[in-house]
């Protein structure tokens, strides 16, 4: 009986759950009927709109791309701006025949055969869907006699937007960047930073410099523009419009003036500049010479003009003052000097006997100083105006290179300075560690000694010294080294300029500061290194010159500049502050194969500090190319 | 012991768990989606390679749970739910932040998507629940199940993650439905739902509140939230009855269709083959279903019943919501095509849960005789 009543119940069970299971395919079967009629409405009903849209899809919703902010100087003066002017465009995939068509435009408009290549380059990145520019900067002739015969050329198409130009050209190139057009893996970026929306319609996006790291704040908001279309795809009225917000105006901390007396200064000397404002960290100028057209990378460079730049051995695309590294040179031996104080391994007062050379105990090999003969009796003050090598090659024997390492590295030796660039590179301040690490060796004795010089593993780039050079000037306290100084919301000059804050303060002697600047100073006068480009100053004015060996030089060889080939003479290095008591300006300067610091890297200095000190613009340059020099 | 011959071995060993029928059809649904993967992506080899390897990944799953008797996925119901749970409240607590939603646990040797997991813990352990009493179930033992669904989705929700939200309390739903909740219950429970709505509607996040916006008038944000309802439909609808022809989609290939690899596939696959192709996609979808539908039916124990519903009914929740957000009738939750979408998890969960189906159907016949 029980078991009767379980299998009718089971069976039960099983009946009203495969009532429900033809329930649930009923469903399944509605939905799917559901779908299906949206299917056929979507594709039979509407096939014909959507078809339309799909063709003429980018005009139905197009974006409007927003104006890029300008890029000022400190006073204003316009780095980066925009222009409107017409461009010549070809969708590849609405035209048949390429070639003939574009030989066909080339008789309305002049079309060079880097023209071509650039074109040719910009369909191999991109798609045939997307419209690409032929030619830019028509003259409004061109543009009336396109214009005339254009129902003969479908796909083709003149159009009317802003070019970006850079009027300062080669002097701010590696300053300001360029803008390019976008390509695979900045759509990648701007797809995972979830900006691509933002960009649909934008054909450019910055790519070095400024342009390139402050892109968000000079891009701008995209606008929107509905547009009716008819059946040809033109537009027939607008629907609705969102307007785009322009990019924000940067206004820099540069001086253009003075970046643009500082690039003179060089004469045809490669090299690098940066000069810092202590007291803020503006960057007040910033030259890598040489440099190059940025104008020619906006839309896409040709391929001539690119090999030229890409292979010259000048290497005009390298950002000596960001990227570039150099040894340190004599540049090294006021921090060294600073050092000795600090660790109480020198007093002021405390003189050596400088034979010309320095050996180590128990080795007979000699580290000779630059001048034969030595300087005979040396302490800390002569040691920087004269620059003498003995003194720091056993200074730095007694420090030992780690705390050489440490106290150095407080001065942002080895480290990024954090410039608001892409890009930079740390340089590098050897240690112990650092050898093991990199080379599996140990540190040797003799390392130490050359590294006391600046002529070891070091590597320090211009940037990094104008930045180590301004926390001294301003008695050990840094600020940030930057280059934007306001971003001007919208345009509006009421943004105020944020206030800076200094990011460390190294714990220092004023009285080993101030010795050691009196030092530098005197490295100007008469006995100095750099007398001569002291010479007549109206201010205090302190500098110290150094030099960074390209080439080393065996045991008991002689360097004689005439003598070495030019692109293996020494790197000279200067840097500088002014005026000394209260610094307004601090800066390096590499000048490359100038051999010496005092005589081709320390007038350049002079010249950026009278014009930024006295309003003075210097006369024209004799060529400096062939100076008799001493080694320093 | 009289050795056997090679090949029957072989098929003991091998194939004997493997639903032929069903295969095939799973077989061809993959196979497509590797043909519009290869369209979708410009003709990029390395990511049809890719998803080949997950579609051998998520067979061989296929192939251990086919194999595994049922007492076994009894078992592992409750452990598997309170790990599911214990690893959602971790992804809660500790959880990894990626396009502003909470969803990924790093646990040390790899991320997971505890989630993921939980569209196959949930309706297992309904089932297992409901097979535990089914000789005295009182309404008291729905209400209990119907707790055990919602605890889950409450913390997925909260993610948030809507798509998955969505196919878990459709799946555990199907079993309440399947398991003899009474019409006056669902009745009730639909009121309450439609009551609760404006509730809900405040407890959404604000992306979730414009998607379906959107729904209701995409041309409001066109570049942005409604770009994606837009783009698809124009892909569908430009489509036509016989497509614009394979690799010659321009909403694909134009790069106007956003996903195009993932969760707007479809759109691609709708351009290019047009109505017919659609037809014969919702054919072989339906092919699927049916199967599973008699599977369902020749199921020997409740638990199975149950479970069998519940794993074909949400696979067709998940071809329905996803063909459905692509043209233009559901908002844009974020569900993959089912066996067609580039993406190894939800390849490996959807074929985790064939192999159940499998499982229960073969293992029963091996009962039987």
């Amino acid at each position: 009986m029980k078991g009767r009543v379980e299998l009718k119940n089971s069976q039960r069970e099983i009946y009203y759950f495969r009532l429900r299971l033809m329930l649930s395919l009923g469903f399944v079967l509605v939905m799917l009927f559901i779908l299906l009629a949206r299917f056929v409405y979507l594709q039979v009903v509407k096939h014909s709109h959507y078809q339309t849209l799909a063709e003429n899809n980018r005009i139905s919703v197009a974006p409007i791309v927003p104006n890029r902010g300008l890029i000022l100087d400190r006073n204003g003066v316009v780095l980066a701006h925009n222009y409107s002017g017409y461009t010549l465009e070809i969708t590849p995939n609405k035209v048949g025949d390429l070639e003939a068509t574009i030989d066909q435009l080339a008789q309305l408009v002049d079309i060079q055969p880097k023209d071509r290549k650039r074109f040719k380059k910009l369909q191999a990145e991109g798609h045939d869907f997307e419209s690409l520019p032929i030619r830019n900067r028509l003259s409004d002739e061109e543009v009336a006699r396109f214009a005339a015969q254009s129902y003969r050329f479908r796909g083709v198409e003149i159009k009317a937007r802003l070019f970006r130009e850079y009027p300062y050209n080669e002097q701010t190139s590696h300053l300001i960047g360029y803008i390019g057009r976008i390509n695979e893996s900045d759509i990648e970026q701007l797809e995972e930073d979830k900006s691509a929306a933002n960009y649909r319609g934008s054909d450019y996006i910055g790519k070095t410099g400024i342009e390139q790291s402050y892109e968000s704040e000079l891009h701008g908001t995209t606008g929107i523009e509905q547009v009716e279309v008819d059946a040809g795809g033109r537009g027939v009225r607008v629907l609705s419009r969102t307007p785009p917000a322009s990019g924000n105006n940067l206004l820099l901390t540069l001086d253009a003036k003075l970046q643009e007396v500082a690039d003179k200064a060089f004469g045809n000397y490669r090299g690098a500049l940066v000069a810092i404002d202590p007291n803020n960290g503006e960057v007040l100028a910033f030259i890598s010479r040489p440099g190059y057209d940025p104008n020619l990378f906006i839309d896409g460079i040709d391929e001539d003009s690119w090999n030229e730049l890409n292979n010259s051995p000048d290497v005009p695309l390298n950002n000596r003052a960001l990227r570039g590294q150099y040894p340190l040179g004599s540049t090294i031996k006021p921090f060294m000097a600073l050092a000795g104080l600090y660790y109480n391994k020198r007093s002021p007062s405390h003189t050596i006997s400088d034979p010309g050379y320095f050996t180590l105990p128990g080795n007979s090999h000699q580290y000779r100083d630059w001048k034969k003969g030595g300087h005979g009796s040396v302490d800390l003050f002569k040691s920087i105006v004269v620059s003498c090598d003995t003194y720091y090659y056993g200074l730095a024997t007694e420090l030992g290179i780690d705390n050489m390492f440490n106290f150095l590295s407080q001065f942002g030796f080895g480290k990024k300075t954090g410039i608001d660039l892409e890009g930079e590179t740390s340089g590098l301040l050897p240690s112990q560690e650092w050898k093991q690490k990199r080379y599996q060796q140990k540190w040797y004795a003799g390392d130490t000694v050359s590294a006391g010089i600046g002529q070891g593993y070091d590597l320090v780039t211009p940037m990094q010294l104008a930045f180590a050079t301004a926390v001294l000037a301003n008695d050990g306290v840094g600020y940030r080294p930057h280059l934007v100084r306001q971003v001007q919301h919208g345009g509006s000059k009421d943004t105020p300029i944020p206030e800076v804050n200094p990011a460390f303060t190294i714990n220092l002697n004023p009285e080993h500061v101030a010795l050691v600047k009196r030092a530098m100073v005197a490295v100007m006068q008469p006995g100095g290194t750099a007398a001569q480009a002291g010479a007549g100053a109206p201010y205090a004015f302190a500098g110290k010159t150094g030099t960074a060996q390209v080439v080393g030089m065996k045991q008991g060889e002689k360097y004689i500049e005439s003598q070495v080939a030019e692109r293996h003479r020494d790197h000279a290095w200067f840097i500088a502050f002014a005026p000394a008591d209260k610094p307004k300006i601090a800066l390096a300067v590499l000048a490359e194969n100038g051999g010496h610091g005092g005589a081709v890297a320390a007038p350049i200095a002079r010249k950026v500090l009278d014009y930024y000190l006295l309003g003075k613009v210097p006369k024209p340059l004799p060529t400096v190319n062939d100076v008799e020099v001493e080694h320093d | 012991m009289i050795k056997q011959p090679l090949w029957p071995r072989l098929r003991k060993r091998f194939i004997l768990h493997l639903d032929p029928v069903l295969l095939a059809a799973l077989g061809l649904l993959m196979l497509t989606g590797l043909i519009v993967l290869y369209s979708a992506t410009d003709g990029n080899w390395s990511r049809v390679l890719a998803q080949m390897v997950n579609i051998l990944v998520a067979f061989i799953c296929l192939w251990l749970v086919a194999n595994t008797p049922l007492h076994y996925l009894m078992r592992i119901a409750l452990p598997m739910y309170i790990l599911g749970m214990a690893l959602l409240v971790g992804v809660a607590l500790f959880g990894e932040v990626s396009h502003g939603a909470r969803r990924w646990l790093n646990i040390g040797v790899a991320t997971i998507q505890p989630s993921e997991l939980m569209k196959l813990a949930v309706p297992l352990m309904m089932a297992w629940y409901f097979e535990k009493h089914e000789a005295t179930l009182t309404l008291s033992n729905y209400f209990v199940a119907t707790l055990l669904l919602l605890l889950p989705i409450a913390l997925i929700a909260r993610q948030p993650d809507l798509g998955t939200a969505v196919l878990i309390s459709a799946s555990g739903f199907y079993v309440l439905f399947l398991a003899g909740l009474s019409w006056r219950v669902m009745g009730a429970m639909f009121v309450a739902a439609l009551g609760s709505a404006p509730v809900l509607w405040s407890m959404l996040h604000d992306y979730q509140r414009h998607r379906i916006m959107m729904l209701l008038d995409p041309t409001q944000d066109a570049l942005g939230k409604g770009y994606h309802t837009i783009q698809g439909m124009i892909a569908v609808g430009s489509g036509g009855v016989l497509g614009k022809g394979y690799l010659h989609g321009t909403q694909t290939h134009l790069d106007f269709l956003p996903e195009r690899t993932t969760d707007f596939i479809f759109a691609v696959y709708s351009e290019e083959f047009g109505l017919l192709g659609n037809l014969i996609l919702l054919g072989l979808y339906l092919f699927v279903i049916a199967r599973g539908f008699v599977i369902t039916a020749d199921a020997s124990t409740y638990f199975t019943r149950l479970m069998a519903g519940s794993i074909t009914l949400t696979f067709f929740t998940y071809a329905f919501v996803n063909m459905g957000m692509v043209s233009g009738i559901l908002p844009v939750v974020g569900v993959p095509l089912p066996l067609v979408s580039y993406g190894g998890t939800s390849m490996v969960t959807l074929l985790l849960g064939f192999g159940m189906l499998m499982s229960i159907h073969t293992h029963k016949k091996l009962v039987q005789t």
